[in-house]
């Protein structure tokens, strides 16, 4: 039996939500996390450690771009892409995976685990685990496995072991009930590497405090390009790191709205779809209180999503804690609506997004005339992983 | 009552039996027989489980049968009516074993009613730990049900007063870490442990998480004052069907009462 007991210094919460609703054998564990995430933080050679390889390994600062054929097709002459496909692998998710996977060596870690629904976190986690000599196992839904094909392969190749999930509906919320079950039982040599501001705490603050990293480059780029700050912040949101990430430098900037896009599926009113806050309730899923999808006996419903990444029921706490305080709005739009945006984008300015990102670009082409001042999207991920799901979807065989 | 259970067992030197079932399961409409059966059988104290769409705590043996009993329409209410009959039938304390998010659901405070007039005993919420809601834990301690504790191997010793605090009834030693499930060998270290917590706190220590046969039964109820017996007796359920699973209870009370 363990020996040691830490007190927590943060809150755990956001307001009402959050919190540490997790098994007790779990809580030994958080307090661990939670005592050498605060050593890291006060630590000058962790930060150090971690800017450089921001700067060399991922290639960060990510560019604010200036799209202006988008902007052009859109009638709005200010529209910004934070550019976070342009990191290594391809999208935001290693923002996180490095600094979990430095703090998991502080922590003397030798195994790591992972959920992945798109694919993107389960191959950043692996490419921090390659970086690090960590093992590495992440869990992936069945359905996921079918439809990201090719993220699989990546993370083979990166040296980790892949477990589909063939339980409840076989997506990311099953792919993470998996993780935590792997972690209850191997709890003393592994760390988890969760892939969103979700999960009990301190995932949900810690998370966000690697990808707040989006935010702060995009408030210095957009005042030197413009000299203002953005009349709107927009990005989609499954578990919603990448929103938290760009969302966070501005929340104290009361001007500037906050647009957070979550996936409507086949429309909110058929059932199928992964927009909690828009249509969940308060709920208990994995470690916290959020808005939750759930029926009227709390078993939680089943979410769809065109895009892997977004397909999941519950949503980051501190997102539920933003909605309700009116700090940020919350919308969604339609597999149909992302779709359109997935293609406009890529021919408009030569960028195939994620079909999660997608989702953030199809709200600005129908609202961009509700921002009077500059927009600033966050282009969370690019969109290689999706092309062979979508030429499937579009009736056009199988490429992969 | 539950605590009362387990102070005739132990004046007895016995450990007491807590087999666990999940409502509706291995069908919708066995639950009352199965409970009457088990506490035939010799159960001191029944585990009723309430389905939850994603047991993150428990192993496939009770994945599954969370799943099938959900298929098979389980509701939090019919639950509490099946509860209702069998209480009718039996005096055997039951302790109602689920996850929050059902339970928040129907309402907490809605919940204990409706639980204490079905006549249920405790309450164990698995993702409920000690001081991780204090007004949703104050709302089961003020309420006529016991409070069920859990205590893992990972939890400091210093901790076990602070998870014990407001628990009644007994206190659930997880044997190992990891989800429910049977397994083959039980840990040399348990006899200590099952001792380190009796010394921090004055309630009897049941264990589970892992026993699956009679003599591994007798040999942690040679340490412990309670023996959890869950998926080895839901996997019996499931595969070979009630009989067989009364049975193996059977078996157990036997290798208790050497």
């Amino acid at each position: 039996m363990a020996t040691k007991t830490v007190k927590t210094r943060h809150s755990d919460r956001f307001g009402a939500f959050g919190g540490r609703y997790v098994p007790e054998t779990l809580i030994q564990a958080l307090d661990e996390v939670v005592e050498a995430y605060a050593e890291a933080s006060d630590d000058p050679t962790f930060e150090e450690e971690f800017r450089a390889l921001r700067a060399d390994f991922i290639g960060r600062p990510t560019p604010l771009y200036h799209a202006l054929r988008l902007g052009e097709a859109v009638g709005h002459p200010q529209v910004y892409l934070k550019r976070e496909d342009l990191n290594h692998t391809g999208a935001h998710k290693i923002n996180n995976t490095i600094g979990q996977a430095l703090l998991a060596r502080r922590m003397g870690k030798k195994r790591i685990i992972a959920e992945t629904g798109a694919g993107q976190h389960g191959v950043a986690t692996a490419t921090a685990c390659a970086l690090f000599d960590l093992e590495c196992v992440v869990y992936m839904g069945e359905e996921d496995v079918e439809r990201q094909a090719l993220n699989v392969f990546r993370m083979e190749l990166l040296g980790a072991e892949v477990r589909p999930v063939a339980s409840g509906t076989r997506t990311l919320k099953d792919a993470t009930n998996e993780a935590i079950r792997d972690w209850v039982t191997n709890v003393e040599s592994t760390h988890y590497i969760i892939g969103s501001v979700v999960g009990p705490d301190p995932f949900p603050r810690m998370v966000r405090d690697f990808q707040a990293v989006i935010g702060r480059e995009a408030r210095e780029q957009i005042i030197e390009v413009s000299g203002r700050l953005p009349a709107v912040v927009v990005a989609c949101v499954g578990g919603g790191s990448n929103a938290m990430g760009i969302f966070h430098a501005f929340v104290g900037d009361s001007d500037v709205r906050l647009v957070g896009v979550e996936a409507g599926g086949e429309g909110v009113d058929s059932g199928r779809h992964s927009a909690s806050l828009a249509a969940g309730q308060p709920g208990v899923l994995h470690g916290s209180l959020s808005y939750l999808l759930q029926d009227g006996d709390g078993q939680v419903a089943p979410a769809h999503s065109v895009s892997a990444g977004l397909d999941y029921p519950g949503v980051g706490p501190e997102h539920s804690f933003l909605k309700d305080s009116g700090r940020a709005e919350y919308t969604y739009v339609t597999d149909d609506e992302a779709l359109s945006a997935f293609h406009r984008l890529s021919e408009l300015e030569g960028i195939i997004p994620a079909l999660e990102t997608a989702h953030a670009v199809a709200h600005v082409m129908s609202h961009a005339d509700a921002y009077d001042g500059p927009i600033v999207i966050c282009l969370s991920g690019r969109g290689d992983k999706d092309v062979a799901h979508v030429a499937r979807t579009e009736g056009r065989g199988r490429l992969l | 009552m539950i605590a009362s259970v387990f102070a005739r067992r132990g004046s007895e030197g016995r450990a007491a039996l807590v087999p666990y079932m999940t409502a509706g399961h291995p069908a919708r409409d066995a639950t009352v027989t199965l409970l009457t059966e088990l506490a035939d059988a010799g159960a001191d104290v029944l585990e009723l489980g309430i389905p939850f769409s994603d047991p993150l705590a428990d192993g496939p043996t009770i994945q599954r049968s969370s799943f099938k009993a959900l298929q098979a329409g389980t509701t939090v209410e019919g639950v509490l009516s099946d509860l209702a009959a069998f209480r009718s039938r039996r005096d055997t304390p039951v302790v109602l074993f689920t996850y929050l998010n059902p339970v928040m659901r129907f309402g907490m405070d809605r919940f204990l009613r409706s639980a204490v007039d079905a006549g249920a005993n405790g309450l164990l919420l698995t993702d409920l730990p000690a001081g991780a809601d204090r007004a949703l834990e104050d709302a089961v301690i003020e309420s006529p049900l016991d409070l069920i504790r859990l205590v893992a191997p990972t939890t400091p010793i210093e901790r076990v007063p602070d998870v014990a605090r407001g628990g009644s009834g007994f206190l659930y030693y997880i044997s190992r870490t990891g989800v429910t499930g049977a397994r083959r060998e039980l840990r040399a270290e348990l006899a200590g442990e099952v001792q380190a917590i009796r010394e921090a706190v004055d309630l009897p220590v049941a264990v589970g998480f892992g026993i699956s046969t009679p003599d591994q039964a007798a040999a942690v109820g040679a340490v412990a004052d309670g023996v959890v017996v869950g998926s080895a007796l839901v996997r019996l359920l499931d595969e070979e069907g009630i009989e067989p699973g009364v049975d193996f209870v059977r078996s157990l009370r036997a290798a208790l009462d050497g």
